[in-house]
């Protein structure tokens, strides 16, 4: 086998998991694969292989677009609590909120 | 003895069999894979493999009724004691001839499994339920990495048309029946082991054209594994599988 081929060589892609109905899909970690079939398969065996799932997404990690984490401090440690909607009672039918 | 009087529990056996040797097969590519997520996934496949021959060996203690447990049936037979065909014990070549195996023996567990569900013996359909969920799996790795390495590089396409080519005279050994099937098909309880080679040879010719790979046509074919006969193979397999369990005659773990 080349080293081209090797794990370096392949694109890398972030995995989502929805572990049970009416849930979201959450972020469980990243594969290594050469296209996007081989990677939702590579991630049903790495991250729902105790049944933890019932969906995957994948998504190319180049294709993720962060905030800067030195700018954190101005954009994330702005507490206002008034922001929060702790003045409503959510119904219990509502489930997963 | 190599063929229990037993039809069903024969039976079992060849099951249960072609399960566990390929589970062993299987696990001895973990830690050679060329990937982290595919070693994970060969780990799945044998851990499948083995789930599948402990549901089937575990029944055939019952059938059999002389104190065997699952235990003693995989790890204290002999060599022309088991069953399986002689498909399942070929050793691991490169990455193409392993998946060649995995495919061959996938597209021949869905079709059998599928029928099996239908099974007049409830605890062969239950087990048949899981295994055929597991199957389908199972062959939708082993095709898809036969699709990309037989219609990717000269290098890649040539391998896994050799890995095709060597496994060959192997595959009929799947379909080998006897009495066994026949008197079990005759109950219901037994799959129609025609029918699932038909639906074996649709299934590789589908994935080998899309794969642009060529049907072996080599008219040879090694069949004995279903009563005991075996490639040399196995000789070599069974007492790395059975060392520890015959030092230690009882171990649990």
């Amino acid at each position: 086998m080349s080293d081209e081929v090797r794990s370096s060589g392949y694109p890398l892609w972030e995995v989502f998991v929805r572990a049970d109905r009416g849930l979201n899909h959450v972020h469980a970690g990243s594969v290594h694969a050469p296209d996007a079939a081989t990677a939702v398969q590579a991630a049903r065996d790495v991250y729902t292989r105790r049944a933890e799932g019932v969906s995957i997404w994948v998504v190319p990690s180049s294709q993720v677009h962060a905030a800067d984490p030195d700018e954190a401090g101005d954009w994330f440690d702005d507490v206002k609590p008034y922001r929060h909607p702790t003045f409503y009672e959510i119904p219990e039918q509502v489930g997963h909120m | 003895m190599s063929l229990p009087e037993d039809p069903l529990l024969a039976y079992l056996l060849r099951l249960g069999d072609d399960n566990l040797i390929v589970a062993h097969r299987l696990s001895e590519l973990v830690s050679r894979m060329p990937e982290l997520e595919e070693d994970i996934t060969v780990a799945n496949l044998s851990l499948d493999h083995l789930g599948q021959a402990r549901l089937l060996y575990s029944y055939g203690a019952e059938v059999e009724g002389a104190g065997r447990g699952e235990d003693q049936l995989a790890m204290l037979r002999d060599e022309r004691d088991f069953l399986n065909a002689v498909l399942v014990e070929q050793p691991n070549g490169d990455f193409g001839h392993s998946m060649a195996r995995q495919l061959f023996v996938d597209a021949y567990q869905v079709p059998l499994y599928e029928a099996l569900v239908e099974s007049a013996d409830a605890t062969i359909a239950e087990i048949a339920q899981i295994g055929a969920k597991e199957a389908r799996y199972h062959l939708g790795h082993s095709s898809a990495w036969v699709i990309r390495l037989g219609d990717g590089t000269e290098e890649s396409h040539r391998r896994m048309q050799a890995g095709l080519d060597a496994l060959w005279p192997f595959t009929e050994d799947l379909f080998a029946a006897d009495h066994v099937e026949a008197q079990l098909q005759q109950s219901g309880v037994a799959a129609d082991l025609e029918n699932v080679h038909q639906r074996w040879v649709t299934t590789i010719t589908e994935v080998l054209n899309q794969a642009t790979l060529t049907l072996p046509v080599d008219e040879y074919q090694r069949g004995g594994g279903r009563i005991g006969v075996h490639t040399k193979h196995l000789g070599h397999l069974l007492p790395e599988m059975q060392n520890l369990y015959r030092t230690h005659p009882g171990v649990s773990w």
